[in-house]
């Protein structure tokens, strides 16, 4: 009797998984159309950091890994042109064996030596050639290619992050042979690995790449082709996806544009959403009296309500969780019942305005007293963020002014050390603390904080965490680094985490949100149904 | 007319070196540069100084500012603009691309504005203080109360809600296209092509007016002249006058001025490059538009100069 129970059972259950599975079977052809809201100024990952080059781009390449492209966290390290990898026991040596009958769109067979070309021209880039990652990498001391299916990486020392450091998106694999001719060759040029082969781009209109037949991942890519189209203006590129002209936007769109994409098409919008690790945070000049005493930061800190204005900023804008340095459901986030004890993130906003006041008081600073909040020039978030929090410090006897700078001169103005109070933001490609507490750290390691501190305790936290290999005891240190910074020092105030909002048409399949929106764009797992 | 059409053409160089000097030292006193604005706005916490250095270096930001004009003159001079400060691309190129859509746009909006504008002015002077009068009068008023990129995003929203379409997001040429490229570029057209036409309309109407209270055109009544006559051989040689002026630098400004309408209909033109190259503080190539549109405005001047000499012998220069 429990023979044919289970029996049957297990017919029922591969019944209900083979159907889902059926209609999840891929379909071939279809061009993916999609809005790029900013274009690539070059072609170069190895060179840029906007997102613009990855979306375009990132489908013409492959990196030695990648972030799972289903995992929602954005995190799992997945194999790409490194099938499998292995790390020694002391931490220093990582050997990826790389795949066989991988070819460049010229036909050209591709190497651990183009792996190693690569990683050198990032990491140890030479003299006159810029590298934006490099000070990402200065744990690794050496990579050898000891064979055509092996690189091995040497470090300097163990490293927590140096995984997660190899996932990033931008880290394409050029061919050692044109590098070694010229180094600025991919500026200006695209021939890479990935699932799609370039047919053109047509300066500030669109980029078309079309299937590469000679895949190395058989089957792949479902997609005939993919056309990228540059739209700058948000409410083109919601009128482009509402009007089916476009599937979809990988970047994000707005509450409002969700509903209203909702409203408009129904079943036809499928709406993926998820933390976004992007935050807005706020710096506070150190070099500038009253913000050198650390009771008058975290006075600052105190002010704000972030529970409150999750409920409410999350309708009009692109933020949502109340987070601490990392972004909340990911493996390092801290815990909500460890988050409330931090100031600034108590869940009773009278006790908290009430130390807020009492610290201003015990710290000399008068009711009324007068600073100017330097925020920059961009409407969405950072206009809804700053009228709300000069709002909130107006609740505890602030009176604040907003001082609007246009983007492209305002970290020229911050850098310079000449504002007060003022809006700062990081946004990665993953959620890694060594990548999201770089900033944090003293400002003559790192000249990106602009909080213009030095602090050894939190510097020493900082590389303990990094070295640290065991999960449970980083996640300890990472507490104790962001107790430090956001409570007893309050060097920074984080505002919200941003939020992320794929509203797309419900024939794109394969495709899954992550925190980054730098993430999953090689497209080779996406296909439309119809 | 030939030493005329000549001084006016010598007056163009010292107008153009001043434009030159002037957005050259105005590019430099605003905050911020290229490196800059390429790495620091990105949110990476690994740009160091030496990265910066290097890029400045390669894109020539730190030698001297004489050194710097001097070059960027000497290649003026053989008619070459250097390469975007951005792109890395010939700035010829960067600029070749969208000056076909933005050339065709502005002679699109012109036409349109033409076509309404003078039929129109002229029917509201001849009909003054009729209901015909006060309609070409409300039209004209409400093209200039609505700005064309308002119009642009109404005619999008009626297109996509009540015709289910949009038009292409990607500019075709006429020559390879002529179907896709019209049902792209219309409607920009109109939106720009009515405002625009509201000023023309109440220009042509004023000045049509003034020329009807004229004597010759009394005279001309008198001896019997068929009014159709009167009116094409007398009155609107006379009334274009100011007409010309105005469509004329509405044209130059609509080939680099046509921002906000760009960005709706997402049309990839110049006027967008032109925002696009000074919020990235891509110096050459905001200096090579803003001499290519001075160059404009210029021509368009002196063209309409010389309608004027043609139309009116008394401007005429001895």
């Amino acid at each position: 009797m429990m023979k044919r129970l289970a029996g049957l059972l297990a017919v029922a259950v591969s019944t209900v998984l083979a159907f889902p599975l059926q209609a999840q079977t891929p379909r071939y052809g279809g061009e993916l159309v999609f809005p790029v809201p900013s274009e690539p100024p070059s072609y170069d990952g190895h060179r840029e950091e906007t997102f613009g080059l990855i979306h375009p781009i990132a489908p013409f390449y492959n990196t030695l890994l990648r972030v799972d492209p289903f995992d929602k966290g954005g995190t799992k390290p997945y194999p790409s042109l490194a099938e499998s990898w292995t790390v020694s026991a002391d931490g220093k040596t990582y050997t990826f064996k790389i795949r066989s009958g991988v070819k460049f769109h010229d036909g050209s067979e591709m190497t651990s030596r183009d792996v190693k070309a690569s990683y050198d021209k990032i990491i140890f880039p030479p003299a006159g050639v810029g590298s934006t990652r490099k000070g990402q990498y200065a744990v690794v001391e050496a990579v050898e290619a000891p064979n055509p299916t092996t690189v091995v990486f040497r470090l300097k020392n163990a490293s927590g992050s140096f995984m997660s450091s190899l996932l990033s998106p931008y880290n394409f694999i050029y061919k050692a042979d044109i590098l070694a001719k010229d180094m600025n060759w991919y500026e200006k040029n695209i021939m890479g690995t990935g699932p799609f082969t370039f047919v053109e781009h047509v300066k500030g209109s669109h980029v078309v790449g079309k299937k590469n037949p000679n895949y190395w991942d058989k089957g792949k890519p479902y997609l005939d082709g993919f056309r990228a189209i540059f739209i700058r203006s948000s409410s083109a590129q919601v009128a482009a996806v509402r009007g089916e002209r476009a599937h979809i936007q990988f970047r994000g769109f707005t509450p409002a544009d969700r509903d209203n994409l909702k409203a408009a098409l129904g079943d036809k919008i499928v709406v993926q959403e998820s933390a976004w690790d992007c935050i807005l945070m706020v710096g506070i000049n150190h070099e500038k009296k009253p913000f050198d005493d650390k009771r008058v930061r975290r006075a600052l800190t105190l002010a704000l309500d972030r529970y409150q204005a999750s409920e409410s900023l999350s309708k009009i804008a692109i933020v949502k969780s109340v987070a601490g340095v990392q972004v909340p459901g990911t493996p390092f986030a801290t815990p909500p019942e460890e988050l409330n004890k931090l100031a600034g993130y108590w869940t009773d906003i009278n006790k908290s305005r009430a130390e807020a006041r009492r610290l201003l008081k015990e710290a000399g600073v008068p009711d009324g007293f007068s600073f100017t909040f330097t925020n920059r020039g961009i409407p969405m978030p950072y206009e809804p963020l700053g009228v709300w929090m000069i709002d909130q410090w107006r609740q505890i006897g602030l009176n604040v002014q907003q001082q609007v700078i246009e983007p492209a001169a305002y970290f020229g103005v911050i850098r310079k050390g000449d504002a007060q109070v003022f809006m700062d933001f990081q946004c990665g490609y993953i959620v890694e603390p060594d990548l999201d507490m770089y900033k944090f750290v003293s400002t003559d390691r790192n000249p990106a904080n602009y909080s213009r501190y030095k602090d050894p305790v939190l510097d020493d936290l900082y590389d303990k965490q990094s070295r640290a290999t065991n999960a449970e005891e980083r996640k300890k240190i990472i507490r104790q680094f962001e107790k430090r910074l956001l409570d007893e020092e309050a060097h920074y105030l984080m505002t919200l985490q941003w939020h992320r909002i794929i509203p797309h048409s419900a024939k794109v399949k394969g495709w899954t949100v992550t925190p980054s929106h730098y993430l999953n764009n090689t497209l080779d797992t996406v296909w439309l149904s119809e | 007319m030939t030493v005329y059409i000549v001084k006016r053409m010598l007056l163009m160089i010292p107008t153009l070196l001043g434009v030159a000097v002037l957005i050259f030292l105005l590019l430099r006193v605003v905050p911020g540069d290229v490196v800059e604005a390429r790495y620091l706005g990105q949110g990476s916490q690994f740009t160091s100084q030496d990265l910066m250095d290097i890029e400045r270096k390669k894109l020539g930001l730190d030698q001297p500012l004489w050194k710097q004009f001097t070059t960027w003159m000497w290649g003026i001079m053989r008619l070459d603009f250097g390469l975007s400060m951005w792109t890395g691309s010939p700035i010829t190129e960067e600029i070749k691309l969208r000056f076909e859509l933005s050339l065709q746009l502005a002679i699109m909006a012109t036409v349109v504005a033409t076509l309404l504008a003078i039929p129109l002015g002229i029917l509201a002077a001849i009909k003054q203080d009729t209901w015909i009068d006060y309609a070409v009068r409300v039209f004209s008023i409400a093209g200039l109360a609505m700005p064309s990129f308002w119009l642009g995003i109404l005619m999008i929203l009626v297109m996509l809600i009540v015709f289910k379409w949009l038009p292409p997001m990607v500019f075709t040429s006429f020559w390879v296209n002529p179907w896709d490229n019209l049902a792209q570029l219309i409607w920009p057209a109109l939106a720009v092509g009515y405002r625009y036409s509201a000023v023309a309309t109440r220009m042509m109407r004023s000045a049509m007016l003034e020329v009807l209270r004229e004597d010759y055109i009394r005279t001309a009544r008198a001896k019997g002249l068929w009014l159709k006559l009167i009116l094409s051989r007398h009155a609107m040689k006379n009334a274009m006058l100011p007409v010309i002026t105005v469509v004329g630098l509405e044209f130059a400004f609509l080939l680099g001025g046509l921002v906000v309408t760009e960005q709706v209909f997402n049309l990839n033109g110049l006027g967008l490059l032109f925002v696009e190259a000074i919020s990235r503080r891509d110096y050459t190539l905001t200096q090579a538009l803003v001499l290519i549109v001075a160059a404009v405005f210029i021509f368009v001047n002196f063209a309409t100069d010389i309608a004027y000499a043609w139309l009116d012998p008394r401007i005429r220069y001895r």
